[in-house]
């Protein structure tokens, strides 16, 4: 009887298995070719990245498989080989990644700004100012022990870590010694850009953000845009190629197409208009005619990888 | 509350209408875990047996360590896979990083002291009458092993039980090996019910991680009611 059941019981996975990896190789699938991308968690948080390879799968025949992590964990990711492709949004990083020949053409496609958020009611009193000098102003708040003045740190090397870092810097502070660690009043949150809105939310904290992540998330927040003008608070999102002089065995053909498509007109289109409907103003901003304006060669925006 | 509430009725709606992207994440993570638990299983109850059968020096010791590696974290095994299998790692010709497969062998990791362990208590735990019986019978080597099997299946069911209830529970090495990728086709993504709860959790997406939960409860339920029945009879 205990053989008959358990045998019962096998059965039915092994079919419901055999069910599921049919579906899952059935047709032209196998031939699909893979592209691994690690992305900046903005472009997945917003559903950018989701509706972009969407596009290029029905185009290229192709497989998107996306991991989303901040910036210096996509870069970590990249560096060991483990992806073909990196979306990313720090151009100091990216800089020593391509000098260091892991990664190569770097193509820029889209650009918005960051933001720095926090509660209506903004108890440091912060609104308007210049990015710089409300960083100053939540610090020195937050030190006197003003209450609920709070900041919340990405805390996760990525790309809005790091610009949250150039500000701090920007403001005259040393960011180890004198915002890490100072009090209560700065926490890090290690986690992706969406939850770390959710959890500035749920603390009522101030927080940066890329104007992209706040405006999808905007509505589940009772946080409002405090700070959004200042040249710092540029943010310029990049495609480029894991170097398979590297990693010779890397998906490199698929890659090069996927940053190509990334500069087509038809994309750039896609990504201006992205979120329009939904959220009243776009997400992001097409890279290739401001070129000039974000401080980028106009062969990255413009020349495809040949 | 009432997020919560509306919550369960909207996780109600997407299980009881099947939806298509809540089924096939709960669908992976069965496949997932219960992979991993049959190789776990194969691993480690002839492991179990030549441990508590076995006499050699240390074995107290091995007993002490695999009942330690019992609370293994999961991210630490997470992350040991992943050094091992990432492409710089000694085993990253095969290219296993982000995929089910890495998975898979997370899990096997995770759960084989456990797994393990319980297989020595259940042979242990069989009446010394039956073993001595079977010795003064003359029985051989393997004719005493199977008897003694025979003995403790459901304690071994149990253990097996056990470890698929770790393996589909568990986050910290899913997402650490897997990725959470949500990729077209079914057996090339990596996002099973914890890591999908978590991220949806992450985005607001309230009411799906609710249904997601319950999927994963009732899973694990309904796994300890079928072994519950089959001990019964």
């Amino acid at each position: 009887m205990l053989r008959r059941t358990l045998f019962t019981v096998a059965a039915v996975m092994v079919a419901f298995m055999l069910i599921c990896g049919c579906i899952g190789t059935t047709g032209p699938e196998t031939e699909k070719q893979q592209l691994r991308i690690a992305t900046t968690t903005s472009l997945d948080d917003t559903r950018l990245l989701n509706h972009l390879s969407t596009i290029f799968e029905e185009q290229y025949n192709a497989e998107v498989l996306v991991v989303s992590a901040g910036t210096g964990i996509a870069l970590e990711y990249g560096q060991r080989g483990d992806v073909d492709v990196l979306m990313v949004h720090d151009r100091a990083r990216e800089d020593v990644f391509l000098a260091d020949g892991y990664g190569i053409n770097r193509r820029v496609f889209a650009y918005n700004y960051f933001v720095l958020v926090g509660p209506e009611s903004d108890p440091a009193g912060v609104k308007g100012m210049k990015p710089e000098e409300a960083f100053a102003t939540i610090r020195e708040k937050g030190m006197a022990g003003e209450s609920g003045v709070a900041f919340i740190s990405r805390g996760d090397a990525s790309g809005t870590h790091a610009k949250e870092k150039a500000i701090w810097k920007g403001a005259g502070f040393d960011y180890a010694t004198e915002i890490q660690g100072s009090g209560d009043w700065y926490l890090e949150a290690g986690k992706g850009m969406g939850e770390t809105l959710t959890m500035s939310n749920e603390k009522q904290a101030y927080v940066l953000s890329d104007i992209g992540t706040y405006l999808a998330y905007k509505g589940d927040l009772d946080l409002v845009t405090l700070v959004d003008e200042g040249d710092i608070l540029l943010n310029v999102y990049c495609a480029m190629q894991i170097n398979p002089a590297k990693y010779p065995d890397i998906s490199s053909e698929i890659a090069k197409d996927w940053v190509n498509f990334m500069i087509t007109d038809e994309v750039q289109e896609e990504i201006a208009s992205f979120g329009v409907a939904q959220y009243g103003q776009p997400l992001f901003y097409a890279a290739q005619n401001d070129w000039e304006k974000i401080g980028v060669p106009q062969t990255e925006v413009k020349d495809p990888i040949p | 509350m009432y997020e919560i509430i509306e919550g369960f009725i909207e996780a109600g709606r997407l299980i009881i209408t099947l939806d298509p992207d809540v089924m096939t994440i709960a669908a992976r993570s069965v496949i997932v875990s219960f992979v991993a638990t049959i190789a776990a299983t194969l691993i480690s109850v002839p492991l179990g047996a030549a441990i508590n059968f076995g006499t050699f020096p240390g074995r107290k010791g091995l007993i002490n360590l695999i009942q330690t590696l019992y609370s293994l974290p999961t991210v630490i095994v997470g992350l040991l896979i992943f050094l091992l299998i990432s492409r710089v790692g000694p085993f990253g010709f095969m290219r296993l990083l982000f995929t089910p497969t890495a998975m898979i062998i997370a899990q096997t990791v995770l759960v084989l002291p456990i797994m393990t362990g319980l297989t020595i208590s259940a042979l242990s735990g069989v009446d010394p009458v039956i073993r001595d019986t079977l010795h003064s019978l003359g029985a051989t080597r393997l004719q005493f092993l199977i008897n003694v099997m025979k003995e403790a299946r459901f304690a071994i069911l149990a253990t097996v039980a056990v470890g698929f209830g770790r393996a589909i529970s568990e986050v910290g090495a899913a997402i650490l090996v897997g990725g959470n990728i949500m990729a077209s086709s079914f057996m090339r993504s990596t996002r099973v019910l914890t890591t999908a709860i978590s991220l949806e959790t992450s985005m607001g997406n309230i009411p799906k991680s609710i249904a997601l939960g319950i999927i994963l409860l009732t899973i694990a339920l309904g796994v300890n009611l079928a072994i519950t029945m089959v001990q019964h009879r």
